[in-house]
């Protein structure tokens, strides 16, 4: 990979959306807004968290991204390169060197027929031509990297935990030492204990392999903890972008606002000086977005000119960060 | 342990295990907890810990066979509820207990409208009428905060949001004004804001009737923002119990300050790493003869592999809820004390009584 592009104080932005939009038709005309119009950057080295409620877009928006999905307007950057709005075969070959995916499912993202060593394998050999032979010593030293054993190839995913699919998941992802990776809720489906064990994984190999993440989570505190920036989505859009730490603590959009109020935290002082925040109504379909500001009818700050007219991202004056609020108009 | 008068629900030594293809599961070893009326007890805990079969043996929904229960009892109000049969159960289940589910969808009968669902409940335990009980769900609806409640008791479950059937089915629980709701999981397949507006609505709920819930999740978040008392369990026991805050800022058993270490700080002031436990919870169909946690405890002894520890009474901040540890280390003679614990682990000195 050439790394001509970078200039001396700025990073360069590694993956870049454009206007994204990705629309599903679901029959009899009806169409799901599932991504609209999201433009989001996300620097070499950088991990992005995006988080958002269940149909707020954000999975959508990762698979979009990586040509999992086709494009229904908008453009995807890589280095700077245009991709393709539809990806054919040809398109996948030369990009799953570059960029990958790790699932939130272990459980249904691993084919319970293949072994593990031929899950982990698979990307070597369709795309860089490797053997599944030839590829068992690449193979035993990604297991030993993610904390399994070289001779756990030989075994099939049932035989493992979730923790350790994970770890499998990853493997197969990092294998092909790709520079961007969307994380698509990679610690929903574990406990506690085990979520730290894969976070730290992730951290670790971000760091030897110089790795760039797209990290979608609805796990506020997790996403604050391990990202640089953070992005928040509602109903297909961004409302707010900023660094992480800056964002959970001091939000601006008043979507924003409600979801970090309403996430307990394991602090039963803390919480019980909270006041309620809980806020009335549901997230819209996507299939009749509504006019205007899409939180408009759930939100306790809500004007006149909300109901209308749509409120673009603004950068907020003094502070790294972007809302899409008349509130700040 | 002896429990201080006016608990509502005592359960002492339960023990469940299940026949499987693989052997005999323990998935229950001797649980002690109690609820006093109008408090929340949360029950916390990974996922094969035991705490929902723990509940759902008290409300007679373990299948038996393959499920046992082999020893132990609950007792409401002095009354013995293990063993009864499916009729004389019947009085418990529904009427003087309720109890809602992690998911909704699944829970709720897919063809019956949640009004009849909700009215069916009323008809069985208070003899009410059609016309009457019919009434009835919908003013539980409207209770449960459900706009347009009449038009929504003819719907299907199908055409609620997983808010909304949460609600439903809480309405359902409480439709026979239970002493005690049992709450499994309630909003783990929850968003964040529907989650707060779910917690908010039981705690509501709680205030107006004096029901004592009990909570089970693994959310420590949920249990700091919801519990009065906290039973920590692992491994199918109960290995820490006492009000929230002695959990939460006097913890003494190294899996409660492993499970802390393991989730992100909520102070912006610093952003140490996270502590992950390293390993998985031991296998339950040959459980460890010692403490279920030596395998991947930072501090275990030999002799927490060999032998069970029993419960160490800790200094409480609240009378009526005791803290009690389950772990070797309390004892006069460990290496270390529960206060060094803190010191190594809280970073709070916190005293604390040692003796059992």
């Amino acid at each position: 990979m050439s790394d001509s592009t970078m200039k001396p104080n700025k990073p360069t932005p590694l993956v870049e959306a454009r206007g994204l939009t990705r629309f599903f038709d679901v029959g009899r005309g009806r169409r799901v807004h599932a991504v609209d119009n999201v433009s989001l950057t996300v620097g070499e080295r950088e991990i992005v968290g995006l988080v958002g409620e269940s149909g707020s877009g954000k999975s959508t928006f990762g698979k979009t991204l990586l040509g999992l999905h086709d494009k229904t307007a908008g453009e995807v950057l890589f280095r700077g390169e245009t991709l393709p709005a539809k990806y054919r075969s040809v398109d996948y070959q030369r990009l799953a060197g570059n960029m990958q995916m790790i699932f939130q499912d272990p459980y249904s993202s691993l084919n319970p027929r293949m072994t593990v060593g031929e899950i982990v394998a698979e990307g070597l050999r369709l795309h860089a031509g490797v053997s599944n032979a030839m590829a068992r010593e690449r193979v035993a030293e990604w297991l030993g990297r993610v904390g399994l054993q070289p001779d756990h190839m030989s075994r099939y995913p049932h035989e493992f935990s979730g923790g350790q699919r994970q770890r499998i998941g990853i493997a197969r992802a990092l294998i092909l030492e790709p520079d961007f990776v969307v994380c698509d809720e990679p610690i929903s489906a574990l406990d506690v204990s085990v979520q730290a064990q894969v976070i730290n994984l992730l951290g670790e190999l971000k760091e030897s392999m110089g790795l760039t993440l797209l990290f979608i989570a609805h796990d506020l505190s997790m996403v604050r903890y391990v990202s640089d920036r953070m992005a928040v989505m509602y109903l297909g859009s961004l409302v707010e972008i900023g660094r992480a730490d800056a964002l959970y603590f001091d939000p601006k959009h008043p979507y924003t606002e409600v979801l970090i109020g309403s996430n307990p935290e394991p602090d039963p002082e803390l919480e019980r000086s909270r006041p309620s925040t809980a806020i009335q109504g549901e997230i819209p379909s996507p299939v009749n977005v509504p006019a205007g500001c899409r939180f408009a009818n759930r939100c306790p700050k809500v004007m006149e000119v909300c109901k209308t007219v749509t409120p673009q991202l603004i950068k907020l004056k003094d502070l790294d960060r972007e809302v899409a609020c008349h509130l700040y108009d | 342990m002896t429990q201080a008068t006016g608990d509502l629900l005592t359960v002492e030594n339960l023990n469940v295990e299940f026949d499987t293809y693989g052997g005999i599961v323990q998935a229950v070893r001797g649980v002690d907890f109690s609820v006093a009326a109008g408090e929340t007890l949360a029950i916390v805990g990974e996922s094969g810990c035991g705490k929902s079969v723990t509940v759902q043996s008290m409300m007679g929904l373990i299948p038996m066979p393959p499920g046992r229960i082999t020893q132990g009892s609950a007792r409401l109000r002095g009354q013995e509820i293990l063993g009864q049969s499916r009729i004389d159960g019947r009085e418990i289940r529904g009427a003087q207990i309720g109890m809602i589910f992690q998911d909704p969808m699944t829970a709720l009968n897919p063809t019956m409208t949640i009004g009849d669902q909700i009215a069916e409940p009323l008809q069985v335990h208070k003899g009410m009428s059609r016309a009457e009980a019919a009434r009835e769900a919908i003013r539980l609806l409207e209770v449960t905060r459900i706009p347009e409640a009449a038009t929504r008791a003819k719907q299907y479950p199908f055409e609620f949001s997983g808010g909304m059937l949460q609600r439903a089915m809480i309405a359902m629980a409480i439709a026979c004004k239970p002493e005690i709701l049992i709450a499994d999981e309630p909003t783990t397949a929850l968003d964040v804001t529907i989650q707060a507006q779910i917690l908010d609505l039981l705690q509501d709920l709680q205030r107006e009737t004096g029901m004592a819930i009990v909570l089970i999740t693994h959310d420590l978040g949920v249990v700091a923002r919801m519990a009065d008392s906290v039973a920590v369990m692992y491994a199918g026991k109960v290995v820490e119990r006492g009000s929230v805050d002695d959990i939460f800022y006097r913890s003494a058993h190294p899996y409660t300050l492993g499970l802390k270490a393991a989730m992100p700080s909520n102070d912006p002031t610093l952003k140490q790493s996270l502590q992950p436990i390293e390993g998985s919870p031991p296998d339950l169909f040959s459980p460890p003869p010692g403490c279920g946690y030596a395998p991947r405890c930072p501090h275990a002894m030999k002799v927490c592999q060999q032998q069970q520890p029993p419960e160490t009474s800790l200094s409480s901040t609240e009378t009526n809820r005791p803290h009690g540890s389950h772990c070797w280390l309390h004892e006069a003679d460990s290496p270390f004390k529960p206060a060094e614990l803190h010191f190594i682990e809280n970073d709070s000195a916190v005293e604390q009584g040692a003796a059992s």
